[in-house]
């Protein structure tokens, strides 16, 4: 009974890191511009089928990782600098369906070059699972939950402690007057969507070897992060985390206990309710519409 | 040309016109499946755009309605032996009165929460049909019983694509009426400021429910009818990516131009007609598309274009 529980548990909390990660990346792009990023689910799938792909031409596996995470931080600088740079408008509409073109182009590519067959990135670490009280746990999990918390950790350290992290800060609080004193608000939404494109690829690579690769991974994946983001409160990096545990411990337990049939629907009917009762997530901050 | 002026609607009547006179190029019962995908498609996109482009609200998850409402009436249809005349109309009550429902607590929602919530409910849409393998048939769909007229069962391609044309006149003809009416006036002064125009008295959600709920009908109808044309429904068409080319058919098209919303409609459906060979590189074109259309025609096709010609009007 008990090691069921804890089973669901870890599944969910492995899971849950890498809903987290990809809300940590809507929530950086989000504070810097305002902009959901709907191709955030494709930096996912960039930093894990890139991987594969880069090992399938030879690459040692660290090395494809790192290279993998470098396209992805690319893709991101590109679409920052080819798409939303040059539609200069703040309307939501546009903007979401740019960032929608750019998944969908990134996808697109994908399946176009790298084909459409499901792959398996190794585990970085074998695949013995440890047992643990009755529970048994795989070693590419602990990576997750591992490399997951370091990076949460490098992300506090980075916007409070260092120059460029508090000058996002600042722009995501009131870009004017970031602007002047003299932080350059554009370099800030580049450098915005290369972490997130660095964060995604990295997640999507952790979590390569657990949930395979394919050139629509980041699809469900992305839509995951987006809903853990709005639950813990869209641009709140702590809501970020904690949404995404959340979600990824209620979606366990949900097809352990209720349906795995329907443990893809658990995000979605969470963040309807989340919505219609608390329409600014459980961590936002109320919202007053100026005029 | 002033007599044109006197004429109701000019637009319209070039509309009917062309699709009565299409048949004349026609060859083949598979030009006449194209032109259908392309009319029902209209029908969705024609809808939608009164809620993105007058309304201003997005709805990332039109497909759910589509399909959901192609699914009831297959199911009244197939497993409950309920006449066709009888399943259709079901199926828009009730596909009406979920977007009734759930009009109220999402269009309180706005911007990208109002993505989230329409994307989580085609989503779930699709979701159901998918898993409810007793009723729906699961992953592999399910046969729909064709319409019959007078025991006759209609499968010519040549009446579905008159049916679904007139009714598609007829849903165009509806949505430039609603768009001059009050109701119109009101949601164009919600898109310009949803504060501004509750200030001077608007009943805002109220006429947003409206739209929503026709919309969603729309998108309902057109699934019906696909439903009883092709004579067989998977969940597939309910997918998110379908959602998504509705929106760039209004998008493409020009927001807040009924007959861009039917241009956008042709070219996306006609498209993969035309990368027939070069299917796997359909994806990154229809990308490449929506970011290429909002960075230089931020307006849409139409629009832009009706702007370059001296005295066009809109």
């Amino acid at each position: 009974m008990f090691a069921e529980f804890l089973q669901y548990l870890f599944s969910g909390l492995t899971a849950g890191s890498t809903y987290a990660l990809v809300a940590l990346g809507f929530t950086i792009i989000y504070n810097a511009s305002h902009i959901i990023n709907f191709a955030q689910g494709e930096f996912l799938m960039i930093g894990g089928l890139g991987s594969v792909m880069l090992m399938q031409y030879g690459l040692p596996m660290p090395l494809a990782i790192v290279a993998a995470i470098v396209l992805a931080v690319l893709a991101g600088i590109l679409i920052e600098k080819l798409a939303i740079e040059r539609a200069a408008t703040n309307d939501i509409v546009p903007l979401i369906i740019i960032t929608i073109g750019a998944s969908l182009f990134l996808r697109g590519g994908a399946q176009f070059f790298w084909g459409k067959s499901i792959h398996a990135l190794p585990a970085f670490t074998g695949n013995t699972p440890i047992n643990i009280a009755g529970a048994t746990i795989l070693p590419q999990s602990l990576w997750v939950l591992g490399i997951g918390a370091v990076v949460v950790c490098l992300l506090a350290w980075f916007f409070t402690r260092t120059l460029t992290g508090k000058a996002m800060l600042a722009v995501s609080h009131n870009p004017n007057a970031a602007r002047l004193v003299g932080i350059n608000p554009r370099f800030i939404l580049m450098l915005s969507f290369a972490l997130a494109g660095a964060l995604g690829a990295v997640a999507g690579a952790v979590a390569a070897p657990i949930t395979l690769t394919v050139y629509d991974v980041g699809v469900m994946l992305g839509l995951k992060g987006f809903v853990a983001a709005v639950l813990g409160g869209l641009g709140s990096p702590l809501g970020a985390v904690a949404g995404g545990l959340l979600l990824g411990i209620m979606e366990a337990f949900t097809a352990g206990y209720i349906s795995s049939e329907y443990k893809d629907a658990v995000p979605f009917v969470i963040v309807l309710l989340v919505l219609f009762f608390m329409p600014s997530g459980l961590f936002g901050s109320r919202a007053t519409e100026r005029v | 040309m002033g007599w044109l002026k006197r004429i109701p609607r000019p637009g319209l009547i070039v509309l009917a016109l062309a699709l009565a006179s299409a048949p004349l190029i026609f060859s083949n019962p598979y030009q006449y499946d194209v032109a259908i995908h392309v009319l029902t498609n209209a029908m969705v996109a024609v809808g939608l755009n009164l809620l993105m482009g007058y309304a201003g609200q997005i709805s990332l998850g039109h497909a759910g309605f589509f399909g959901l409402g192609a699914y009831v009436t297959a199911v009244l249809s197939a497993n409950y032996g309920w006449p066709v005349y009888l399943s259709m109309p079901a199926a828009l009550v009730v596909v009406a009165v979920l977007a009734f429902v759930i009009a109220r607590p999402i269009l309180r929602l706005s911007g990208h929460y109002l993505a989230m919530a329409t994307l989580g409910l085609g989503i779930l849409i699709s979701i159901v049909l998918r898993t409810e393998a007793g009723i729906t048939g699961g992953p592999d769909g399910m046969m729909v019983p064709p319409i019959s007229i007078g025991g006759t069962d209609i499968y010519d391609e040549r009446y579905w694509y008159a049916l679904i044309a007139i009714l598609l006149v007829a849903t165009v003809w509806l949505a430039l009426n609603l768009i001059d009416s009050p109701v119109g006036r009101a949601l164009r002064a919600v898109h310009g400021s949803e504060t501004a125009a509750e200030v001077v008295g608007v009943h805002t959600l109220g006429y947003k429910v409206l739209i929503f709920v026709v919309s969603a009908v729309l998108a309902a109808l057109a699934g019906v009818l696909t439903a009883h044309y092709s004579g067989f429904v998977t969940p597939g068409l309910a997918n998110f990516i379908y959602s998504i080319e509705f929106v760039t058919m209004v998008v493409l098209g020009g927001m807040a131009s009924t007959y861009g919303a039917l241009v956008g409609a042709v070219i996306l459906t006609l498209l993969p007609q035309f990368l027939t060979g070069v299917d796997d590189l359909e994806m990154m074109i229809l990308g490449a598309i929506l970011m290429v259309v909002v960075i230089f025609m931020p307006t849409g096709l139409v629009p832009t274009l009706a702007r370059l010609v001296p005295g066009g009007r809109r």
